[in-house]
């Protein structure tokens, strides 16, 4: 007897595929959330398959902090331009000149909060109904309890205690005028199962992933990159380090790993042997035990 | 070290399971030690619930915190949502959607099972079966995860007594004999200690069965998936508008059963007209043969007019077409189902509307007892009804096929899941 059988890849990339066109079919304006971080360019990759051979069937949107990696940034554009997809880009500097943010103080100062008014306006200006986001349930323990699509009301906060159940296949993406939707395609991948993927699909990723040298200060076990935009404290010297991104958010608060894996066999070894979990070297989750559930009501992703 | 074979992850399948037992079963133990041992706790997350367990004074490390990822669930110190949990093996990655054992239990318990390819099930070795075993197994059956294996935890509190083993297993033998369960195991085991988790126990040298994870890891699920009758729900129609792809037409979607094949003859559902399928497109390509739960697109010969919604199935074999339709339905929220009430129903891809005609009866799912003279349904209920659909919708008994048999029922006020069904 033949045996029908996926593998794990294969079977997590049907799902994700299943829920993007499931997101084209329901909504009148998606939009894909794109950083040029690698979970980011795992989405992209899956709606070019979903929606194969047509081009993709909404328009790309990064919130820029304005403190990204110079590399990933660069990457962002090339591959928008790539795969002739709109790119459209808010920046968290427009807000704070417009009065609507305001910048943090003092060394630990980060525009990570900050992405939030900037994201929920670019939604109201565009008038997006569904926005997809590569945030996976492993990352985090209140992204652990996400649906795939997830409800938002009309001032884009997440109600965690009061979601949707999800059964089956079933995605009920109904809402009233003015709420929208979070759509989460990559729910059920991990860290490793995007490596694995990058590997498997061949894809390219932004520089920064790789072992490189690199000036880092560092502060409380957190290696973060000597930036304009990370005042030093008193003590701290930057030294020459060889490091590489497992996440990769604002230089502001994206801690790299001590690492000499240079190719992507060898990321995934030391996924595989490592003991601290990926976004340990956040600073952003480290603010309270429950950081991320907090940012999360307000709008965040 | 494990060195970690860069080739090999080509071959591993996935696994979806969910967890069911009572307060105090050890389930997160249980839960805890799988990670644990398959490395799959962080270093950090073990440290943040070391700081949260000490602040609270808690005697042992709460692997219970690992799961209970919302503020109001610390608090509480309860478990109010579904928790997605994952861990891998070198063959098998492993979802588990890990469910709560309180008042919300059966709607959390059902949500978590319309996924799953099996069913973990704690019993106390101390306590035997108890009413929420039977709840329990219900909830499986019901939902036809097609593989249950029951953990007789705590062995290590009954001395590792084969005696009670053996009892409590012919106790749930002669109770499952009323359910629709394909597939039970049992295996004896100490989520504190360890016995038959991952090691085999030495202080069990009676049992003679696989540990745990060697069942996780070697249950046959490639049959989970029905690849016998071909039903392709049309998801969406990819129209390139380009000049490279100016007439192509596609038909997108997940197989939700069969084998289909360029070549094969084809019926598009609800219409009718016949065609043969020209291709079957992948980003990757063209394929031979498509299967569930496979996400593609395909072409056919002669252009018809098919859209989001229909169904593309074989000629010689095809689905239920009709607008009454009976169902299990389990309700899933605090506002009753109401009799004659209209919900706005999704059934695959299709979207309808329909009306409630009768509520037939209530299970006590205690007891397996049909109630027939209190017909509320209210939150955690279930119970047999039959409904009147706007539209036809092309169905399957849920035995026969999980996707084609499976609804739920929307709240039109509010656009809340209500209500989750399996046609009968």
């Amino acid at each position: 007897m033949t045996t029908y059988n996926l593998n794990h890849l294969k079977e997590l990339e049907a799902e994700s595929i299943f829920v993007l066109r499931e997101v084209v079919a329901q909504f009148e304006k998606p939009v894909l959330m794109f950083s040029g971080g690698k979970d980011s360019i795992v989405m992209i990759h899956l709606a070019r398959k979903a929606f194969h051979p047509a081009k993709l069937p909404f328009p790309l949107l990064h919130v820029d902090t304005g403190h990204n990696f110079p590399e990933t940034i660069e990457f962002r554009d090339k591959l928008a331009k790539d795969i002739d997809a709109k790119l459209i880009v808010r920046t968290v500097q427009d807000s704070i000149d417009q009065g609507k943010a305001v910048e943090e103080k003092g060394p630990n100062a980060s525009r990570n909060t900050l992405q939030i008014v900037t994201l929920l306006d670019a939604i109201e200006e565009f008038q997006f109904d569904a926005a997809m986001g590569g945030a996976r349930r492993d990352e985090e323990k209140a992204r652990a309890k996400e649906r795939f699509f997830s409800h938002r009301d009309d001032f884009g906060q997440w109600d965690p205690k009061n979601q949707r159940p999800e059964l089956w296949n079933i995605f009920n993406g109904r809402k009233s005028f003015g709420e929208h939707f979070r759509i989460f395609p990559i729910s059920n991948w991990t860290e490793m199962d995007i490596w694995q993927y990058i590997l498997m699909e061949d894809l390219e990723i932004p520089s920064i992933y790789f072992s490189h040298k690199r000036k880092c200060i560092n502060r409380d076990g957190v290696i973060l990159a000597e930036s304009p935009y990370v005042e030093t404290k008193e003590g701290e010297e930057a030294e020459e380090m060889v490091v590489r991104y497992r996440t990769v958010g604002d230089m502001t608060i994206t801690g790299a790993t001590l690492s000499e894996a240079s190719t992507l066999e060898s990321i995934i070894e030391e996924v595989a042997s490592t003991r601290i979990t990926e976004r340990g070297g956040r600073n952003d989750d480290k603010r309270s035990e429950t950081a991320m559930e907090d940012r999360k009501k307000e709008g965040y992703f | 070290m494990e060195t970690f074979d860069s080739k090999g992850y080509l071959d591993m399948e996935l696994l979806r399971f969910t967890t069911a037992g009572s307060v105090d079963d050890g389930k997160s133990t249980l839960i805890g030690r799988l990670l644990y041992d398959s490395k799959s706790i962080f270093e950090d997350q073990l440290e943040a619930v070391q700081r949260v367990s000490d602040q609270k004074g808690d005697e042992h490390l709460n692997l219970a915190l690992l799961t209970d990822g919302l503020k109001a669930e610390r608090e509480q110190g309860i478990t109010i949502d579904v928790a997605y949990r994952y861990f891998a093996t070198p063959k098998r990655k492993f979802i588990i959607a890990d469910t709560p054992g309180h008042i919300q239990y059966t709607r959390n318990m059902v949500t978590g099972a319309s996924s799953a390819n099996l069913a973990l099930i704690l019993v106390d070795a101390r306590k035997g079966i108890v009413e929420q075993t039977y709840r329990h197994s219900f909830i499986a059956s019901l939902l036809q995860i097609p593989h249950v294996v029951i953990c007789i935890n705590k062995m290590d509190l009954v001395d590792y007594d084969q005696k009670v083993y053996e009892q409590i297993k012919s106790d749930y033998e002669k109770f499952a004999a009323k359910l629709e369960v394909k597939d039970v195991r049992f295996v004896p085991i100490s989520a504190l200690h360890g016995d038959n988790i991952v090691d085999r126990s030495k202080n069990m040298q009676w049992y003679e069965g696989s540990t745990l994870l060697y069942l996780l890891e070697n249950v046959h699920i490639g049959s989970d998936h029905n690849h016998v009758d071909c039903r392709f729900p049309v998801q969406y129609v990819v129209r390139p508008q380009s000049k490279e792809h100016h007439d192509y037409r596609g038909y997108a979607g997940r197989i939700a059963g069969g084998v289909f094949k360029p070549g094969d003859e084809v019926m598009a559902l609800p219409s009718g007209f016949s065609s043969k399928i020209q291709s079957i497109d992948t980003f990757d390509g063209p394929v031979d043969e498509a299967y569930a739960p496979m996400s593609v697109t395909m072409t056919l010969e002669d252009e018809i007019d098919i859209s989001r919604g229909d169904m593309i199935v074989r000629t010689n074999n095809q689905p239920e077409i009709g607008q009454d339709i009976d169902l299990m339905v389990c309700w899933l929220n605090e506002k009753k189902l109401i009799h004659r009430g209209k919900y706005a129903i999704k059934h695959t891809s299709k979207d309808a509307r329909c009306v409630i005609k009768e509520v037939k009866y209530k299970v006590n799912i205690n007891t397996l007892h049909r109630i027939e003279d209190d017909l509320e349904l209210g939150l955690n209920d279930i119970g047999r009804i039959s409904i009147r659909t706007t539209q036809p919708l092309l169905y399957d008994s849920y035995k026969k096929n999980r996707i084609t048999g499976s609804i739920i029922l929307i709240d039109e006020a509010t656009n809340e899941t209500v209500g989750a069904g399996m046609i009968i």
